[in-house]
């Protein structure tokens, strides 16, 4: 979870990714962000996330998103 | 129940509005183009008339009804409008059977010269001002040109909704009534511009009159003798457009064929007593007041002797219109001779 | 049949009485009536292009379906007996057989929309490139017609094929109600795109009459009518003069057309779609909005989640994402971060990824060239702007000007002028041109056609402006109130006088002010030939 929230981080100094829950909703994230964050985490963690798995629904926090990445690494 | 009320209030002030909008909106032809407020002024008529004349230009502008009433006790009406073509006479004829029957119907034949749809401007004049009928939508439908549409006719304002940036104070003042402009829809022009040269007719791939042409013809032939109308062909003294011997011939043979008087005007110069350098306003194509009258005047002989039509000038109900009639026309007509004094031409119609 | 003629306005009446006439269990399979003789009475002998999708639509996607079911079917049953690796090899052989339904019904499709929709300018760039190597002979162009809506409908059906193949749901079984998915009128004439398992929420339903729901329809509509009418019809007048003379309307000439097809553009086609959405809300179904006020993006990637959204969220979905997350791709980025450093190496795909969806979406909008140097622009706004973002984090750094009012007013002039400008390659239509006509607006400016009556040589006499002026005075004072929520609403909680007067009022505006009838070409809605 430490490497992911680093890599949003990254992205997004200003942003408080531990809490914030509508990273999608509120436009934190754009659609450049998204795949920049699918490339470093099959870079980081070797899972590639499909298309159709790219919804708010994953991206919203980075606990969602992180629980997608264990559920691929299975 | 109030919510119905409301909602009836509602449409009945929608589609008043809508409705006041279009009178306002159309156009009015009250200078320039006068001609497009004739064929609504028959159906303010009070009396029926013996005679009644349909066609374009060669009849609304050569024959004067107050002279064949004043002279002969002759009551006539002339249906006529600029361009008129041969289907547009029929049904204005057609529709004014409803209202009353003539003893006779005077047509002028230069429409047979346009087989097809010409022009929508000249469509709108003849056919706007026609109240809502069978006749009107056949008239229509046999008019329009391909750019036009029925929806349009149905509900003007769709045709004239962009006068909205040249509406005038005339728009408004006669948007329910209109003023009278004519005389039992004879178009007065009391200014003269004599006959300098006149055209040669250029010669015509195919000088026969087309079958569609022919077709409105036989119907209106048809429509008389089913009445029991005398009809009568004419062709005006207008020098322009030409009148192919060509065209002569058919509109002779015709008539012999189905027994119809015709009489053609350009042979009648002498009789009638036109004067081309006084009897004209527009150099030939069309005659002035005096002329209209002099034509008027052989005209009510010839119907006179041909049809057993009543001098109504002893009728007091009929004389009493007319003597109104009478005074309209020689008022306008002092009225135009003045502003020829004063101006040299024509202020109140050019509208100025 | 454009919107806008009196055939439309007698159809689609004629529908709105019938739907709520007849028997509910109906009314889908009248609405699939209509659409087809909607779409025969556009050309009949397209309808079998349509068809052809239909049907190929239908069937790849039931067979996708069918192995999604007997694939749960046989995970269920041998749940335990067999091991993850053999599971994950089923799992793949069936999705190998999936992918094969899936590509033949995206090759025939697609394949069909580029032959009928592209060919020529193949044909066009292949005899350029022979003609550059010397040959003389070329291949003659394709005499193709354009089937209505061909562009819209096979991407609806694309995406739908896609969303199957995913298994976000499950195909739909019944023929008649894939084909009013795929044929549903409104939509064909310039979209939006929509989805299935959005649309079909409503689409197939049994709808009572709702008469707030249709009244709000029937103001949607009306609004579509006056903004297409009276604002996009007036002012194309002026629009095509200003591009029919090139030589005449140069320099300032050339920011006149700018701001004046931005105006036309945005008026028909969120006219349009007003229309279209306003007419499926009579209807009693829900179709998405393709429009958020796109003239108050404050830059270009707010724009396009402003503008034409349908559209940008298919090529998001359905190429930009796909590309991304390709293994290749993947695995190119990795090389690329390894040889150019992790910063360009992050940000390679994206670029590649994000070019060919540009690339497309100008395709997309015309088989010329012009078209896709527009997309291509697009993409060079948004990839310079994201590389200038460390430069503008500096600059606002230094001066608190970020969120302020006047920060957004600029940005919001910056982003309209952008978009404009690029927009001028729609309207000249040939590059080099365009280019031209562009630097023409500084190296040969001249203001003076501002005061001097200049702006009165291009079709439009002064009422015109009046009209245009109060007409957008009266569209912007409503994008202001649609800030606050549905203006409808809001209008539906004033007195029942106030709403019925607003009505009346449009409509009246629209008979007596709107561009239309002898003397106003009826004019394509600009999105029509898709």
């Amino acid at each position: 979870m430490e490497t992911l929230l680093e890599m949003l981080k990254d992205m997004h100094p200003e942003v408080d990714f531990e809490n914030n829950d509508k990273l999608i909703d509120q436009g934190i994230l754009d659609s450049f962000d998204i795949v920049s964050l699918i490339a470093e985490i099959d870079n980081e963690y070797g899972v590639t996330i499909p298309p159709e798995s790219i919804i708010p629904e994953n991206f919203n926090s980075a606990k969602a998103l992180y629980a997608l990445i264990e559920k691929l690494e299975d | 129940m109030k919510k119905f009320f409301s909602i009836t209030l509602t449409f009945v002030i929608a589609f008043g509005g809508l409705g006041l909008g279009q009178r306002i909106l159309m156009p009015k032809y009250t200078t320039g183009i006068v001609e497009g407020a004739l064929i609504e002024e028959y159906y303010h008529e009070k009396a029926p008339h013996d005679v009644i004349i349909i066609g374009d230009c060669e009849v609304y502008e050569n024959i004067s009804p107050i002279t064949l009433w004043e002279e002969y006790g002759i009551t006539s009406f002339i249906r006529g409008s600029a361009q008129q073509l041969i289907w547009q006479s029929y049904y204005l004829l057609e529709e004014t059977l409803k209202y009353e029957k003539p003893e006779v119907v005077i047509f002028s034949v230069l429409a047979m010269k346009y087989d097809q749809p010409q022009n929508e401007a000249y469509n709108r004049m003849t056919l706007d001002g026609m109240r809502p009928s069978v006749q009107k939508f056949k008239s229509i439908r046999a008019s329009m040109l391909p750019e036009e549409d029925m929806i349009s006719y149905v509900f003007p304002i769709l045709r004239y909704h962009s006068r909205w940036s040249e509406l005038n104070s005339e728009d408004f003042a006669e948007a329910f009534k209109r003023q009278r402009r004519f005389h039992n829809g004879y178009y007065m022009r009391a200014d003269i511009k004599p006959v300098e040269t006149i055209p040669e007719g250029r010669v015509l791939a195919n000088y026969d009159f087309g079958e569609n042409a022919y077709k409105y013809l036989d119907m209106m032939v048809e429509l008389c003798k089913e009445n029991d109308i005398e009809l009568l062909l004419i062709k005006a003294p207008s020098l322009y457009p030409f009148w192919y011997d060509q065209w002569e011939d058919q509109m002779v043979e015709y008539a012999k064929k189905h027994d119809i008087e015709y009489i053609n005007f350009l042979e009648l110069i002498e009789e009638t007593g036109i004067d081309f350098s006084v009897d004209t306003y527009d150099a030939g194509l069309h005659l002035n007041v005096t002329g209209a009258e002099k034509l008027s005047m052989y005209l009510g002989s010839f119907i006179k002797d041909n049809y057993r039509l009543k001098d109504w000038r002893s009728d007091g109900d009929l004389a009493e219109i007319w003597q109104e009639k009478c005074e309209f026309y020689h008022g306008m007509k002092a009225l135009q001779y003045e502003e020829l004094e004063k101006y040299g031409y024509l202020k109140s119609i050019k509208g100025e | 049949m454009l919107f806008t003629s009196h055939t439309f306005v007698i159809f689609i009446s004629l529908l709105f009485l019938l739907y709520y006439t007849i028997p509910k269990k109906y009314q889908w399979k009248l609405l699939l009536a209509f659409s087809y003789v909607f779409y025969f009475i556009a050309g009949p002998k397209f309808l079998i292009y349509i068809i052809i999708t239909t049907v190929t639509t239908y069937l790849a996607a039931v067979r996708i379906g069918k192995h999604y079911r007997h694939l749960d079917a046989y995970l269920k049953e041998n749940k335990q007996t067999l091991t993850r690796e053999d599971k994950k090899a089923y799992k793949s052989g069936v999705k190998k057989i999936q992918w094969k339904w899936l590509l033949s019904a995206l090759l025939v499709n697609f394949g069909m929309l580029f032959v009928i929709k592209y060919i020529n300018f193949t044909i066009a760039n292949i005899n350029w490139t022979l003609e550059v190597f010397g040959s003389g002979q070329g291949l003659s162009f394709v005499s193709i017609a354009l089937p209505l809506g061909i562009s819209f409908y096979t991407f609806q059906s694309m995406g739908y094929m896609i969303d199957v193949y995913r298994g976000k749901y499950p195909p739909e079984r019944n023929l008649g109600k894939l084909a009013l998915f795929v044929s549903f009128f409104p939509q064909l004439i310039q979209g939006p795109i929509s989805r299935f398992d959005d649309l079909a929420k409503t689409l197939f339903k049994e709808h009572q009459i709702d008469a707030k729901n249709m009244s709000f329809g029937l103001q949607r509509i009306l609004w579509g009518y006056f903004k297409k009418l009276v604002i996009a019809d007036r002012i194309l007048v002026a629009v095509n003069t200003l591009i029919g003379d090139t030589a005449a309307f140069d320099g300032s000439y050339v920011f006149v057309l700018m701001v004046f097809y931005t105006i036309q553009l945005y008026a028909d086609f969120t006219g349009g779609i007003d229309i279209t959405i306003g007419i499926a809300q009579v209807l009693g179904i829900k179709v998405q909005e393709n429009f958020l006020r796109p003239a108050f993006a404050k830059n270009t990637a707010e724009f396009w989640r402003r503008w034409h959204i349908s559209l940008g969220t298919w090529f998001k979905e359905y190429l930009f994402y796909p590309i991304s997350t390709w293994q290749p791709m993947l695995k190119f980025t990795r090389y690329s971060r390894q040889k150019f450093g992790d910063r360009i190496g992050k940000r390679l795909p994206v670029y590649i990824a994000a070019f060919a969806v540009w690339f497309t979406t100008g395709a997309w909008h015309g088989s010329s060239w012009n078209f896709i140097v527009w997309g291509l622009l697009n993409f060079a706004v948004l990839m310079i702007s994201d590389e200038l973002k460390p430069l503008y984090a500096m600059f606002h750094g230094r001066f608190n000007v970020e969120g302020t009012f006047h920060h957004k007013v600029f940005q919001i002039l910056r982003t309209n002028f952008l978009m404009s400008a690029i927009r001028l390659l729609d309207c000249y239509r040939d590059v080099p041109t365009t280019f031209r006509m562009f630097g023409s607006m500084f190296a040969r400016a001249d203001l003076s056609i501002f005061t001097n009556g200049g702006l009165l040589d291009i079709g439009l006499n002064v009422e015109d402006y009046w009209v245009l002026a109060i007409a957008l005075m009266v569209v912007f004072a409503v994008a202001i109130a649609q800030r606050r929520g549905s203006v409808r609403e809001q209008l539906y909680s004033k007195p029942a006088i106030v709403g019925r007067a607003v009505f009346y009022l449009l409509f009246v505006a629209i008979i007596v002010f709107g561009a239309y009838g002898i003397g106003y070409e009826s004019s394509q809605f600009i999105y029509n030939q898709f």
